[in-house]
């Protein structure tokens, strides 16, 4: 017999989680007092809930298993909403728990009482409110069936205080399966439409495979990299996709979209045939106007989410279905298919993407004397981490150069906040990373805007001896909006500048009691990072100086086609 | 187009918000919308119509499959299919008004459910056409209050939407 608390964690334990994200408050209590009285379940005590999200998030996306958070009703909860619309963009499985006023004083505006369902259900695949005790261990079963099958997602459980209440005991048996009558994700794709994908695919004369965040979520990798050598095509990732696909193979064209290699985007705009697998033509990929998208390709289109396909750009070829054994199968059709590559057409191809790569997109032209071109720093991170770094970013500018310059050569090492674009994200996912993997680099490559969005976790990072390494790309502004009132608002800057109020961030680690290390010479730049790196048992703070003037180039020009981009300041397509 | 969507969904708390407020999220429209238990109580029946392009309702569908609560759906419009609509509806009727009300309502196929000396509620079932029809052969008189409940349908034939 076990109280409605008791049941929840051991539930959550039976679930295999050993680990939850989470901040104490009224309502969630007696979930507290649960967790105090055993051992099983360990709990990291952020200190705001929106990094307790961001936390399990990170945990997820470097794990593939799935991120447990506890808030509490009212604030808690709603500070939690901002990491779950995160994981939801993303589609990130979490459980996200949040205490509930009591069932009785439900709708009484009652003190810390918020509707949580109602305010999160735009952004979870689903959610659940317990009002029985008797319901905890089918509820979390069924939570975490939801979050982790099909199209990932978060979900929340809300529970009411009274649920909980460690006076009232219940029989205990948690479910060894659970079948939902009205959900039921794809198993497999259909082989008659693989069939035809294949025939389409082995004909073709400028192929791209264009792959996304689908393939990394779906353990993917592998088979994707398989396939692609099979056929001997180019392939492009997505910013979510980096990683799915070893970085440094020839192959390989680099990041396509906005803010893409000029290769890449110039390969999908020419492209004859381009197979996207669990990608979902985002408008930071295609541009906003869709109908100058690449024109004159077939387009081949896997997913497991079958909104996902033709939502923005009709799929001649849609695959509803999870990516390993829709791979599987492909690759299988490859090997035995009658069909074959028009080499001479192939190797025509790989000329004309080879002149394409010849124009160096991401060649970075160092700044006159010592000043540090921000491109540079991820530059060196690459060259001292090895390439073998856990990488989480936030959102801006350095997100963008971590994204073209750090070459991930496996998947679950590139952790940042894609679809929503959430500022901020970046330490606390350090965090859920480096709790995963004690042992692994993880490096949170930020801004001094974003990481004033969460700093207060320095705090949750002493407490849990995190050594995570925190890459500052300091320059003083808001620079991905500076980039974009240069390029769109003549200069105006508006809001986006901040230079004589920035802390000392060396000094504020500090006073965290972590190590700060602050770099404005170019010249000292790679020995620093290696002396920061070196402190394999502390947080260090690496506050780097850097040309607050850079843009991120190549830029995707507003409305126009794939081909079309700024390749710097002075030069357009 | 116009389009009446049927769906079978979970008779729990929070389905119907979630069906609803998908649509406004997404900024698809609702014309009508009517729910209610099936002859199975854990299962509500739920008949919207909606408007728009072949691609958008498309996406409508898509999205509405993979709300977990939704357990089947279909569109009635693909195929052939019979739509009904109630309306309870006030209107005054003195005088010469009177005896032509009830000639309309008659024409129409209405019941006259509940009189007063100044007035009937008309009661009509139908299409929604129908009953647009309707209000619009009144437009002489002076219509004091509607209550329609929405469409609902089902297929014609032996077409069933059950799990």
């Amino acid at each position: 017999m076990l109280s409605g608390g008791d049941m929840l964690i051991r539930a959550l334990h039976d679930e295999g989680v050993d680990l939850i994200f989470g901040y104490p408050g009224g309502a969630a209590l007696h979930i507290y007092d649960a967790i105090f009285n055993q051992d099983k379940v360990e709990h990291i005590l952020v200190r705001h809930e929106q990094a307790a999200t961001h936390a399990a998030d990170g945990y997820a996306r470097s794990t593939g298993k799935p991120g447990v958070v506890l808030v509490t009703s009212g604030p808690g909860a709603t500070n939690a909403i901002t990491g779950i619309a995160t994981a939801y963009m993303d589609s990130i499985p979490m459980v996200v728990i949040s205490g509930q006023v009591t069932r009785d004083s439900i709708g009484s505006d009652a003190f810390q009482e918020t509707d949580m369902i109602g305010v999160s259900r735009p952004i979870v695949k689903h959610s659940f409110m317990v009002q029985n005790a008797e319901d905890i261990p089918a509820i979390v079963k069924q939570a975490f069936h939801i979050a982790t099958t099909g199209r990932p997602g978060p979900v929340v459980i809300d529970i009411p205080k009274d649920v909980t209440d460690p006076g009232e005991t219940f029989p205990y048996a948690y479910p060894e399966s659970i079948k939902i009558r009205s959900y039921a994700p794809p198993t497999k794709g259909h082989s008659g439409q693989i069939k035809k994908a294949v025939e389409i695919l082995m004909s073709a004369r400028r192929p791209v495979l264009y792959t996304g965040g689908g393939v990394v979520l779906g353990d993917g990798s592998e088979l994707l990299t398989q396939l692609a050598r099979a056929l001997g095509f180019p392939i492009t990732n997505t910013l979510m996709g980096l990683g799915a696909y070893p970085a440094t193979d020839p192959q390989f064209l680099g990041m396509l979209g906005m803010h893409g290699t000029y290769e890449a985007n110039m390969a999908m705009s020419e492209a004859d045939v381009i197979l996207a697998v669990g990608a979902r033509f985002d408008d930071r990929v295609t541009n906003s106007d869709v109908s100058k998208f690449c024109p004159n390709a077939t387009i081949l289109h896997v997913d497991i989410d079958p909104a996902s396909i033709s939502k923005t750009v009709t799929a001649h070829v849609p695959i509803v279905g999870p990516v390993v054994p829709v791979l599987e199968e492909m690759l299988e059709q490859v090997k035995a298919s009658k069909i074959k590559i028009d080499a001479e057409a192939l190797a025509a191809w790989w000329k004309k993407i080879d002149h394409w790569r010849e124009r160096d997109s991401l060649g970075v032209t160092p700044a006159e004397g010592e000043m540090i071109k921000p491109q540079q720093v991820i530059q060196a991170l690459y060259k001292v981490t090895n390439g073998e770094a856990y990488v989480t970013s936030d959102v801006g500018q350095h997100q963008m150069f971590a994204a073209q310059y750090y070459h991930f050569d496996l998947p679950r090492r590139w952790i940042n906040s894609g679809g929503l674009g959430t500022m901020g994200f970046g330490l606390p996912a350090a965090m859920g990373v480096q709790l995963a993997f004690p042992d692994a680099i993880v490096a949170c490559v930020t801004g001094e805007g974003s990481i004033q969005m969460n700093i207060q976790e320095l705090a949750t990072c002493k407490q849990c001896a995190l050594p995570i390494k925190i890459v500052n790309l300091n320059n003083e502004a808001l620079g991905m909006v500076k980039q974009w009132q240069d390029m769109q608002y003549s200069g105006r800057y508006s809001q986006s500048t901040y230079a004589d109020s920035l802390p000392d961030f060396v000094a504020l680690a500090e006073a965290y009691g972590h190590v700060g290390i602050r770099i404005e010479k170019m010249s000292e730049l790679e020995s620093k990072m290696k002396e920061a790196f070196a402190m394999k048992d502390k947080l260090v703070f690496i506050d780097v100086a850097v040309d607050p003037n850079e843009h991120v180039y190549p830029m995707a020009i507003r409305n126009g086609a794939m081909s079309e981009m700024f390749l710097s300041k002075t030069e357009r397509t | 187009m116009r389009r009446i969507i049927s769906i079978l969904m979970e008779n729990q708390p929070g389905a119907l918000s979630r069906v609803v407020g998908l649509f406004s999220q997404r900024s698809y429209n609702i014309n009508s919308l009517t729910v209610a238990p099936t002859d199975d109580p854990t299962l509500s029946r739920l008949t919207v119509t909606t408007i728009g392009d072949d691609r958008k309702i498309e996406q409508i569908i898509k999205h509405l499959n993979k709300v977990v609560d939704v357990a089947k759906l279909v569109d009635l419009t693909e195929g052939s299919h019979i739509e009904r609509e109630l309306m309870l509806i006030k209107v005054k009727a003195t005088g010469a008004q009177r005896a032509e009300v009830k000639r309309v309502a008659d024409i129409f196929r209405g019941d006259v459910v509940d009189i007063t000396p100044t007035m009937y509620t008309i009661q009509l079932t139908g299409t929604e056409e129908k009953l647009d029809g309707f209000i619009q052969a009144l437009a002489g008189t002076t219509i004091l209050e509607v209550a329609r409940t929405g469409v609902s349908g089902v297929a014609r034939g032996e077409k069933i939407l059950s799990l």
